[in-house]
């Protein structure tokens, strides 16, 4: 379980969150949602440590990550699986290479056993017959396949997801969405999705928060997310025309 | 001069990282290999062709400045050895690194900067700084005094087929000449040079491709900044070291 409490933080005395506070539940898939440039990903790299912040707490289980100095962190990273918005694969090495990486950093497995768990990890994300490829030859849904599979290869107990679903088609977006939900369940772990897409919120959403201007402004689950009277999180969730039609042919 | 002092401060917190404990010493080792063969091997063709037509033009040069029956010709071969091993091969093979290596290394960092690779190896709980820096700093340092020594070859080899086909100076007055009167300590200052301005070369371009925010436009400026920054600073060390160690 991941704890965030009163979290805030400004780039250049611009704030950029204000006073977030949130719990992500341990096996569920919790979903980050606004608006581009209301703070998702600030929150989440806060989150993961990769910004520090101004004031508040991250707790993971029962450890104040943000105050752990850098061994400590070190040591939470390691149950840590994150998949960035462009996939930030290592473009230098193949696809085996950067599903081995975490695995020749971090474990004393033989080079057999760490094959094993790579074309394992491949495999569980319906790569096959890739391994010897470069980043630059796979297509945007394989590459986030890929970053996934280098994700999981240490079997994290928190995993973290940069809008994993942009620059995607709508077919290979709800694979991936269904790929981190199916991961989640079957390796019980904490995930946080970043994401605005309305498909993904439907499709995996088990809790909800939504960001707007760097200031939660609405919690709750997929299913109530089309109840809610928050007007700003219904122009969201309806900003498109279909969505539009479809809730006021409801209302009739 | 705040930014300047900023800037310095952040270059040796940034050294403090990379010298810190390597996770996984195979792995660095690895990559190490990788990068002699990347900035080193490399690096070969283009110190051989440049050393080759310098020591050609110094040669030429020292002929057409000492025409003069008082000198015995063989000083020009004495002053193309001196000439490249004092200053040739060391500071301007170091200034030519600077550009190909140095752009390189600034431009592969701060590509992995804004792509996010950098994130990702800081999640994975990797010391970015160090895995990705410390392999560049080593492979310089093992590999550039042999290319230091590699110019120097060349070098004295193109003076003498220069000078001889030209008709400026016999072969046997230009190998006379090269080993008359030789200082071994000069092999000596020259490789010293060389170690530190591949440290300079590799420590400053790999600091401006760290320590980049933005997209693509900033990896061209960091890769030009690398480049400018490690030439003044090797110009300016190339003052101090032969300052102290010549003096």
């Amino acid at each position: 379980m991941i704890r965030v409490i009163d979290l805030n933080k400004s780039f250049n005395d611009k704030p950029i969150l204000s006073d977030i506070s949130v719990s992500f539940e341990a096996g569920k898939t919790n979903l980050i949602i606004g608006r581009s440039g209301s703070g998702k990903t600030v929150l989440l790299k806060s989150i993961v440590g990769l910004h520090d912040i101004d004031s508040g707490e991250i707790w993971y289980d029962d450890l104040l990550f943000n105050k752990l100095d850098f061994k400590g962190k070190k040591e939470i990273r390691k149950e840590m699986g994150m998949l960035f918005q462009g996939s930030a694969l290592f473009d230098s090495l193949t696809v085996e290479q950067n599903v081995r990486f975490p695995l020749d950093m971090f474990t004393e497995k033989s080079d057999e056993e760490k094959t094993d768990r790579v074309n394992f990890c491949l495999e569980r994300v319906n790569i096959i017959n890739s391994n010897k490829l470069l980043p630059s030859e796979l297509s945007g849904g394989m590459k986030k396949r890929v970053a996934i599979a280098r994700a999981i290869s240490l079997n994290p107990k928190f995993l973290f997801c940069d809008e994993p679903n942009s620059g995607l088609d709508p077919i290979t977006a709800i694979l991936i969405d269904e790929l981190i939900k199916e991961l989640t369940e079957e390796y019980s772990m904490t995930t946080i999705v970043n994401t605005h897409d309305m498909n993904s919120v439907m499709k995996i959403g088990e809790k909800i928060i939504f960001l707007s201007d760097g200031v939660k402004c609405w919690e709750g689950s997929s299913k109530e997310i089309l109840d809610s009277d928050n007007e700003i999180l219904n122009d969201f969730v309806f900003a498109n025309a279909l969505a539009k039609q479809l809730r006021s042919s409801l209302k009739k | 001069m705040i930014k300047f002092l900023e800037q310095f401060g952040n270059y040796f917190l940034l050294l403090k990282k990379v010298f810190s404990k390597p996770e996984k010493p195979y792995v660095y080792y690895k990559q190490t290999m990788h990068e002699m063969v990347f900035l080193g091997l490399n690096s070969v063709g283009i110190i051989t062709v440049i050393s080759f037509f310098m020591g050609a033009v110094i040669t030429l040069q020292t002929a057409y400045n000492t025409e003069n029956p008082i000198y015995p010709t063989y000083l020009i071969g004495l002053g193309c050895r001196d000439s490249i091993l004092l200053e040739f091969s060391s500071t301007i093979a170091a200034l030519i690194l600077a550009g190909k290596v140095g752009s390189s290394i600034a431009s592969e960092i701060g590509t992995m900067r804004v792509t996010e690779q950098i994130d990702a190896l800081e999640i994975m709980g990797v010391n970015s700084a160090s895995y990705l820096i410390l392999p560049k700093i080593i492979a310089t340092l093992v590999f550039n005094p042999f290319l230091t020594l590699i110019s120097i070859s060349v070098g004295i080899v193109g003076g003498w087929i220069a000078g001889t086909t030209a008709g400026v100076i016999t072969s046997e007055d230009y190998i006379y000449g090269i080993q008359y009167a030789f200082i071994p300590y000069y092999v000596t200052y020259a490789i010293i040079k060389t170690l530190f301005f591949a440290f300079i070369i590799t420590t400053v371009s790999a600091y401006h491709g760290y320590k980049i925010e933005g997209g693509s436009l900033e990896v061209g400026q960091a890769s030009t900044k690398a480049v400018v920054h490690s030439s003044i600073i090797i110009l300016l060390f190339n003052v101090i070291l032969t300052q102290l160690l010549l003096s």
